[in-house]
């Protein structure tokens, strides 16, 4: 194998043009009276084909297989390429305008000196080795040289830099060929296969942007040319020389300053050959680095806690243009004949490649025809394995595999419990979905990314995908003692579950032994929760709430451990289910919050006033303190300082204290239930709606910002009080004050601004250290190498233990012990 | 008055393996020396623990995930 160790781009020498072209253009006309291209124009027919259908003058190919071929233009007077107008005034300001030496001192390559890289050096005044008097070169944007006063014409510039010997060339490290070549006396016909035609629907035909360029381009250069043979006087030739230099300039860069836009007709800038590749659209990171898709399609989601986790709700407009290839054999020619005969397939291949869609007319015929050498394009269908994403693709579990379901309107339906791996919502979020066109991709998908596969974070070892909300409001409810069913209520619920279950031969059941059907008999934990204690023993709920620490995502324990004992299916239908039982069971029991669930009896709204006060009182003697300077100054603090922090730790305590006697004195109701179970809320919102929302920051610190010495123009300069500055000493519920809604919005505002600048700032971080560790990887022995071999780590991860296989990072090796041995 | 780096608490245990030990190493791993990560011969531990180039370093840390985790590192001329 050869390595390549370095490239080189050089410019083209007239040579080098002429050998790669096939035509010489000499005309400006691009098709005739009857509408067939002119030969020698800029449309020759050996330029390359773009009609299907025809073949290649010069190759024979048709319009996939024919590169396209380039043709020259012999320019009347020589033209400066503006892409390299530094480079030429660079050289001219060096060149000796006698001897055509470069003026630098001697420098003596084979003596190991270096080469002068960067040309940006003064011209000398006289020439080192003729000793002539040098004029002074200057360069007027886009593309005009002075010496003095007198203008260099590219044709003398040309003749100029001819005769610098190469010797010299190399002292300035100038590379990729000769300098005349800067200036185009040949110039290049791109093929017409980078500049179609296109066809409009009147049949009239419209030219790409380029083509406009060298039609005017040859033009000029005809009328140059005749001028010439005529001997036209200096100042017509000029003018046209100009034209010439002005359309070859934008045909390369339609944004040079200096020089006018070059316009369609339309008024629409021309796009030059820079602006095709340059900037966001450009070819580069347009085409090159951004690739399109086939078979894929995107659209709006929307939640169906009746879909499996594993499942994608696909609307059917979107399935019957998705399409996965099947071969037709022997074995499934007759499932084949019935998918033709209900309109599943879009399009057959015959064995010739041939490619026919199917329509309601030639069914019938290819019915008939199909044999087991055909290949058929047909629709999704449910039970299909497809790829789910939604962008920022940030982690492998942004794309996982899931099983098609068709469903009736226009959104993907998904689980909710399948957010958060997504970082999805349903407040308008759009995601992707990719139609796996082979059978070794789709069983890779099957293999390794069906949701089913990754319900463990490969970062902290425990489940991602849980329930949520409702789910975990609902099962909360139901398991506790409260909730008693009939035999015939509990097949009900079982029913608005659709949870198949067999009930045990009872007549009373209670709402642990409902969700003790959903668990596997061999299951055995127990694990605390803020109420008392889960005990599972052989599959049934003896005592405990199921709360978000149970079935929740990123802490449910029993979704582990299910995962653990009975696999990967198991614990799909365990999520499955458990969500639809608890939503089942809040349907019939009713979930409902309202303002006389953040009441406080009169006397214990009393007392949370006082202790408010008491707190405040407390701020307020610290800030007598202070004023006194007899503040208790805090350790590497400022007595200012020091003050601040005391303040904050007063206030801060006083809420606590009051969100302790709110905890204990409202009502068991329906808000303290979600925020028991962990399903939303906790107790600090609580308090904040019932009795005081506190201290509000910016920064950290008590609200400092405003005017001079004080926040507001109506408090009086200097004030330190919590009231002046940021707290809060009422609850949502009584309504705030207009400064204490001030400061909260404030707070709001400090926490929306925080909230985007730290997605990007983080984003860019995580960016930077994914690129780093692309290509590490743990090999075998349980090393981390690079791509190179280099070693990173000798045991992955320091301990060599998987995530995704352990309990949240740990090994429990107990249960490790007690499962070998037997206990 | 000389400070012994190697007795403070955030600098973990170095040892020089021998000859056989690092040949004993580079076997388990299937692996190069120039493949090892590396470590300057001008690092202060390795100054004061005389390593010379070429010596490979067992280091012995403190791990958040397994409590003690060993590394190995190179000494390099520089």
């Amino acid at each position: 194998m050869h390595l390549i160790t370095n490239l080189e781009f050089s410019i083209m020498s007239p040579e080098m043009v002429k050998n790669l072209a096939r035509v010489r253009i000499v005309t400006s006309e691009l098709y005739d009276a009857d509408g067939y291209p002119v030969e020698g124009g800029v449309m020759d027919p050996r330029l390359g084909v773009i009609d299907p259908g025809l073949h290649c003058r010069t190759c024979g190919g048709t319009i996939g297989d024919c590169p396209g071929h380039f043709g020259y233009l012999e320019l009347a007077k020589s033209v400066i390429n503006v892409l390299y107008t530094k480079t030429v005034y660079q050289l001219l300001k060096l060149t000796c305008k006698k001897c055509n030496r470069i003026m630098v001192k001697d420098i003596h390559l084979e003596g190991g000196e270096e080469a002068i890289e960067d040309l940006r050096i003064k011209a000398p005044l006289k020439c080192p080795y003729c000793s002539t008097k040098q004029k002074k070169v200057t360069f007027v944007k886009p593309y005009t040289y002075y010496e003095d006063k007198d203008e260099l014409s590219p044709d003398s510039i040309r003749e100029r830099l001819e005769k610098i010997p190469n010797g010299d060339l190399k002292k300035i490290s100038f590379s990729g060929g000769r300098p005349e070549w800067l200036i185009l006396t040949l110039f290049p016909i791109p093929p017409v296969t980078m500049r179609p035609s296109i066809t409009l629907e009147s049949g009239e035909r419209s030219e790409d942007d380029l083509t406009h360029k060298l039609v005017d381009i040859v033009r000029i250069n005809q009328s140059l040319k005749e001028n010439i043979d005529i001997g036209a006087p200096e100042f017509i030739l000029n003018d046209l020389w100009e034209l010439v230099q002005y359309h070859i300039s934008t045909y390369f860069d339609n944004e040079l300053t200096g020089a006018p836009l070059a316009r369609h007709r339309s008024g629409r800038a021309l796009k030059g050959l820079v602006q095709r590749l340059k900037a966001k659209e450009g070819r580069i990171r347009g085409n090159l680095l951004g690739k399109r898709v086939n078979f894929s399609a995107r659209t709006v989601i929307s939640p169906d806690p009746n879909l499996s986790i594993n499942e994608v709700g696909v609307p059917e407009v979107i399935a019957n243009e998705l399409t996965i290839p099947e071969y037709v054999t022997p074995g499934n020619i007759k499932q084949i004949k019935d998918m033709l005969k209900d309109n599943k397939v879009n399009y057959v291949v015959r064995p010739d490649a041939r490619r026919i869609k199917v329509t309601e007319d030639n069914k019938k015929d290819i019915m008939e025809k199909i044999t087991a050498d055909w290949q058929v394009d047909r629709k999704l269908q449910d039970g299909d394995i497809v790829l789910f994403n939604r962008q920022p693709s940030l982690h492998r579990i942004s794309i996982m595999a899931h099983r098609v379901k068709v469903m009736p309107y226009q959104t993907f339906r998904m689980n909710p419990s399948v957010c958060p791996p997504y970082n999805a919502d349903f407040d308008g979020d759009e995601m992707n979905l990719h139609a796996l066109q082979s059978e070794e991709s789709r069983a890779e998908a099957a293999a390794l990314m069906e949701v089913k596969d990754n319900i463990i974070s490969p970062k902290f070892g425990g489940p991602l995908i849980g329930c949520d909300l409702d789910q975990i409001s609902g099962l909360y409810m139901l398991t506790q003692d409260a909730a008693q069913f009939s035999r015939e209520e509990a097949a009900q619920l079982l029913a608005d579950a659709k949870i198949e279950a067999d009930l045990p031969e009872r007549e009373m059941f209670s709402g642990k032994d409902m969700f003790s059907l959903l668990l596997p008999r061999e299951l055995n934990m127990e694990y605390k929760t803020n109420k008392g204690v889960v005990v599972i023993q052989n599959g049934q709920l003896k005592s405990g709430m199921i709360d978000a620490g149970g079935v929740g995502a990123f802490k449910g324990r029993i979704i582990n451990k299910v995962l653990k004992l009975k696999g990967s299916d198991a614990v799909k239908d365990f999520i499955d289910r458990s969500g639809r039982l608890g939503v089942a069971y809040l349907n019939r029991r009713g979930i409902s919050i309202g303002l006389s669930d953040i009441d406080l009896s009169p006397e214990i709204q009393k007392t949370v006033r006082g202790e408010i006060d008491k707190s405040v009182a407390e701020a307020n003697s610290l800030i007598d303190k202070y004023e006194n300077d007899e503040i208790s100054v805090l350790p590497g603090l400022t007595p200012k300082a020091s003050l601040e922090a005391q303040i904050m730790n007063v206030l801060a305590n006083g809420v606590s204290r009051v969100s302790d006697i709110v905890g204990e004195n409202l009502r068991y109701n329906d808000i303290i239930q979600m925020a028991e179970s962990g399903a939303k809320g906790s107790i600090i919102n609580t308090t904040q709606m019932a009795a005081v929302v506190g201290q509000e920051t910016i920064l950290g610190k008590r609200i400092k910002r405003g005017y001079l010495r004080r926040t507001l123009p109506h408090i009086r300069p200097g004030d330190l009080s919590p009231m002046s500055h940021g707290f809060v000493a009422r609850g949502f519920k009584h309504g705030l004050t207009p400064f204490e809604l001030f400061w909260n919005i404030m707070n709001g505002r400090e926490g929306l601004m925080d909230k985007s600048l730290r997605t990007r700032k983080s984003g860019y971080m995580q960016r930077r250290l994914v690129n780093a560790l692309q290509d590490l990887k743990i090999e075998f022995d349980n090393s981390i190498r690079d791509a190179n071999g280099f070693i990173v780590q000798f045991n992955a991860g320091e301990d060599g233990i998987d995530p995704t296989k352990s309990d949240w990072g740990k090994l429990n090796w107990k249960e490790i012990v007690e499962k070998s041995v037997g206990k | 008055m000389t400070f012994d780096i190697l007795a403070h608490e955030l600098v973990p245990k170095h040892e020089i393996l021998s000859k056989k030990e690092k040949e004993e190493l580079l076997a388990r791993l299937g692996s190069r020396e120039e493949h090892l990560p590396k470590i300057y011969e001008s690092d202060p531990v390795i100054k004061v623990i005389k390593a010379k180039p070429k010596d490979v370093i067992k280091i012995t840390r403190k791990s958040q995930t397994s409590g003690e985790a060993v590394y190995y590192r190179i000494v390099l001329r520089g």
